[in-house]
Formats: structure tokens, sequence, C-alpha cells
């Protein structure tokens, strides 16, 4: 890698809001996400992330801004979850099932009537797949905005989330608002996610909600370390991804960068499957040691 | 609308509501609607890299679904199945967009894979769908006992040996090969629909599970067959259609337990 090549890197102005709103979005996304894979909303998330386009193609429709198309519809689709999802985790799986195929019917329409009135069928690509590279600027304070919103949301109700997370049992028992708990928690996954998925390609909003996540619960049980190692860990992809996606134009010659979302998702997946197997290598290392007795799954603490 | 042009989509139809009611009965029972999505999601990727490399899709779709699905099971052993459902997929969804960017196809032919376009299948095509589709009946018949065990009382499976994690493989597969003899044809989203809303709507008609399957398969044959005759008729997305009969079939069904008081064998202990 040239020197020069960096410095170009450090200079590009796309390059600039990449880092900033990618690095902003993958924060969020990160510690949003250690709630959401210790509550087993992994298919949530990933369903809002893809809903978002239901609003983003009905407001190109009528001409309103695409935010707002994705935001509305990000928590409309995640209250009619929540209110036609059930306790187990099976029904909850269906009814989240029903919902986002229908989302995705929709979708299919609006950007079937945006092709006919005179849009391009591209318009589904982009709200698919996104790019960091091809941020609107002007989007960039409602996203920084609405992103903080719901930061503070998961802020406020860390303590309730927290305890709800791990055992619902206890926490209606010790008179934590289970239901609203819930809600709360799903309006945020919801505006954390469209938001990523509006800049960044409904994909890698998944990647970033679940991979980082996963892999700081592969290292540390307790919570306030993963959510700070998740958070890291997102960052730390992210930018390097950029990198490796900016690079790849010095080794892959007149076919072009390799597309970011790629870069970044390929990453989280390598880091999630290396610390997979460290994690592996080491339980056959204890269990070894301790003579051939497989560990007790240690359960999930509170606190940092 | 029953013009000669139009009598492959009905077939195609057909075959695939079959099929998708059968697999989907045990998609609902098993809680795996999310694994029901990331297949046939994350297989379009390798149809867009068949078209790369200049093989037949269908190969590449095959193989970006049987390995997304071992990839799964695989993984699933030791850790959240929602997890290691969502990051292969996101993987493979990856791996669609670096497809997409070395190669200049047309965009549209994006749209169909995973939106669907059901109403343009040739003689040909008729072929490897009903072949796939006999292999994924037969595959089920064959394994109908564990496979149900497995997924209705996964307690009970292992002291009556059956392993549920060779289940869960052998079940993988199946959904691979059910995803790769129609996504081609009628695209991921609606593969998807159908593996879900039929039969989460017939569980709460009936709860019996030889009963459960042949109302999934009616439902699912409604919903194809009304949706093929709505897209002819307004020509808007057979996507669209079918995931709105499923989803009013599944509250119908919802409507209908609630009034009655009774629960579907995958709402056991759910409902309120």
């Amino acid at each position: 890698m040239a020197p020069a090549a960096v410095t170009g890197f450090l200079a590009s102005p796309t390059v600039h809001t990449a880092l900033i709103v990618g690095g902003f979005v993958a924060v969020i996304t990160g510690i949003v996400g250690v709630f959401t894979v210790v509550r087993g909303q992994s298919f949530a998330g990933h369903a809002l992330a893809d809903l978002g386009a239901v609003g983003g193609s009905g407001a190109f429709l009528i001409g309103l801004s695409q935010v707002w198309g994705f935001v509305g519809a990000g928590i409309i689709a995640a209250l009619l979850m929540e209110s036609i999802g059930v306790r187990r985790l099976q029904g909850r799986d269906v009814a989240t099932g029903v919902v986002f195929a229908f989302g995705m019917g929709v979708t299919a329409l609006f950007l079937y009537w945006g092709t006919t009135v005179g849009g391009s069928s591209n318009a589904a690509v982009s709200v698919l797949f996104g790019s960091l590279f091809v941020i609107d600027p002007a989007v960039i304070p409602v996203v920084v905005g609405l992103s903080v919103l719901a930061l503070v949301v998961v802020v406020v109700c860390y303590r309730w989330l927290l305890v709800e997370s791990v055992d619902r049992d206890l926490a209606a028992a010790r008179g934590v608002p289970v239901r609203l708990t819930g809600v709360l928690f799903l309006v945020a996954l919801a505006l954390a996610v469209e938001l990523s998925s509006l800049t960044i390609g409904a994909i890698l909003s998944t990647g970033l909600l679940i991979g980082p996540a996963a892999t700081a619960l592969l290292v540390t049980r307790r919570f306030g370390r993963a959510v700070l190692l998740s958070a890291g860990l997102a960052l730390a992809i992210t930018w390097a991804g950029c990198l490796v996606s900016y690079e790849s134009y010095y080794w892959t010659g007149r076919q072009g960068n390799w597309p970011v979302s790629f870069c970044i998702v390929a990453l989280i997946f390598l880091v999630y499957l290396g610390v997979r197997l460290g994690a592996a290598l080491g339980r056959r290392h204890a269990a070894a040691h301790a003579g051939a007795r497989p560990a007790a799954p240690r359960p999930l603490k509170a606190g940092v | 609308m029953f013009a000669p042009f139009m009598t492959n989509a009905w077939v195609a139809g057909t075959i695939i509501a079959v099929v998708a009611g059968v697999v989907g009965f045990f998609v609902v029972a098993r809680g795996n609607s999310f694994l029901a999505h990331a297949i046939p999601h994350g297989a379009f990727a390798g149809a867009a890299g068949a078209v790369l490399v200049g093989i037949d899709p269908l190969l590449g779709l095959g193989l970006f679904a049987a390995g997304g699905a071992l990839t799964i099971s695989f993984l699933g052993r030791r850790a959240r199945s929602d997890v290691v459902t969502a990051l292969p997929l996101v993987m493979m969804l990856g791996l669609g967009v670096f497809f997409l960017s070395r190669s200049n196809q047309y965009s549209a032919e994006v749209f169909a894979l995973l939106f669907g376009q059901v109403l343009g299948v040739s003689g040909a095509e008729i072929v490897p769908i009903l072949l796939l589709g006999l292999v994924c009946l037969a595959t089920v018949a064959l394994l109908y006992r564990p496979l149900l065990l497995a997924s209705v009382l996964p307690d009970m499976a292992a002291p009556r040996g059956v392993s549920t994690q060779a289940v869960s493989v052998m079940f993988g597969l199946i959904l691979a090969c059910a995803t790769t003899m129609s996504v081609p044809v009628v695209g991921a989203l609606l593969m998807f629909a159908l593996l879900v809303g039929p039969p989460a709507a017939a569980g709460f008609f009936v709860s019996r599970p030889g009963r459960a399957i042949a109302l999934a398969v009616a439902f699912a044959l409604v919903t194809v067959w009304v949706s093929v005759a709505l897209a002819y008729a307004t020509d808007w997305p057979v996507g669209f259609f079918v995931t709105a009969v499923s989803a009013l079939l599944y509250f119908v069904g919802r409507l209908f337990a609630v009034l009655r008081g009774r629960r579907s064998f995958a709402m056991r202990d759910a409902l309120p």
C-alpha cells in the first residue's frame, strides 16, 4: 500500500463524510445491537432494516423526504410487530415473518409504481444495498439527531432493558413495566436501524447490528463491557472497511472499487468467525485441563 | 388469463405452492421464519455470481442455498440461532453486492430475482421445478417422523434416538432445495411469504400435523392462484398479491383462533 494512496484516502471529502456518518451510525448500531442479540431479536432488526425501504419507496412516490419515509415505516412496522407479537420466541418469529413479508410486498408494489411512473428500477437496488460513499450531505443533521434520540431512549431505559432482557419474569416481579420496555426498545431499534439502513444500506445495517454485538458477547459476558466492545468493534470495522474499499481501486484496476458494503460485511463476518474459532480452541484447552468435563455455561452478569 | 402463454405460470405456481405448503408447515412448527427468509434472499447472490462467471444461474443459486444452509446449521451448534442466521445472510448479500458491482447487468434482473416475475415462465423452466419439487417432497416424506418429532417436540427427540442436530441440517437442505426450484421463477420474496403465511394461518384452524399440512397446501394454492389472477388482471407485481393474501389469511386465522378461544400449534401458551 503506497503512502500516497493513504494520503488520498484521508484527503477525499467523500471519505470524510463516509467516516463521520458511518462511524456515528456504527457506534449507535453497535450499542443497540447488544440488546438486540441478548433479547433474541435479530430477525426483527433485520426485518426493520429491510422494511425502511417501504417508506423510502413510498416517500419517493409522493415526493416526501426519504428520511421521514424510512423512519415512519420503521416505527409503524415496529409497533405492528409488537402488537401482534407474542411472548414465545417461536410465535414472535412467525409474526415478524408475516409483517416482514407483507412490507416487502408493498415495497415491490411501490417500486413498480415508481418505475412505471417514470423513475428507474435502480431505486430498488439503491434502497436495498445503499453505499457509504454516496451519502447525501443534506440528511446528515437529521440522521445524527434521530440517532442520538435512539441512543437516549436506550440509555434512559438501560436498567429496565437490562433486567427485562436477561429475565422477563424477574423484571415483572420487580415492578419493571415490561410491555412498555419492549415497545420502547423496538422503537429505538427501529430508529437506529432505519437511519443506518438509509445511510449505509439495509445489508450493512443488519451486519453492524448483529456482528459486532455477537462478537463482543463471545468475548465477555459482562453487559457493560459488551456494549463498549461492540461499539468500538463496529467503529473499527467500518473504518477499516472504508479503507479497504478505497484502496481496492489500486489492485482491481479498471473494474473499479470493491463495494464498501461488501468490504465491511466481509470484515464483520471474518472477525466473528475468528473469535468463534478462538473461543472454541479456548474451550477445548480448558476442557483438556479440567479433565474433559464440559464447562458450564456462564450466566450473563449485569453491570460493568 | 388462461391463454397458452399463461399455462406455464399456472403449472409452476401450483407446483411451488404445494412444496411451499408442505415445507412451510415445518418452518412454522420449528419457528424458522428467519431461515426461510435468509436462504432464498442469500441465495440470490449465487445467481448473480453464476451470471458473472458464465455458468447456469440455477447452479449458483443451488450452491449458495446449500452452502448457506450448511453454514447456518454448523455455526448454530453453539450459538443463538437468530444470530448465526443473520451473519451468513448479510455475508451472502454482501457477496451479491460484490458480484453485481463486477458485472454491468441490468438491475431489472435483480428486481425479478428478489420480488419475482411469475408471468414469464418458459416451458424449459418447468422441468427443474418439477424435479426439484419432487426431491423436496420425497425427502420430507422419507424423514416425516423424525422431522415432525424434532420440530414439534424437540425435548422428546433425543430420548427416542433422533438427533435434532442432524434434523436441522437435513431441514436446511430441504429449504435450500425448495429455494433453488422456486427463486429463479417466483423470486425470493414470494417464496418467503408462501413458506410462512399460509402454514401459519393453517395452524390456527387445525392442530393435527397431517391436517395442518393439507390445509397449508390448500391455503398456499389459493394464495398463488388468486395472486396470479390478480397480477394478470392489474399488471402489478405478483409478489405484492402473494404477501397481501398470505397476511390476510394469517389475520383471518388469528381472528378465528381468538373467537374460538383455541391456540395454534405454533402459538401454544403464547396468546394472552
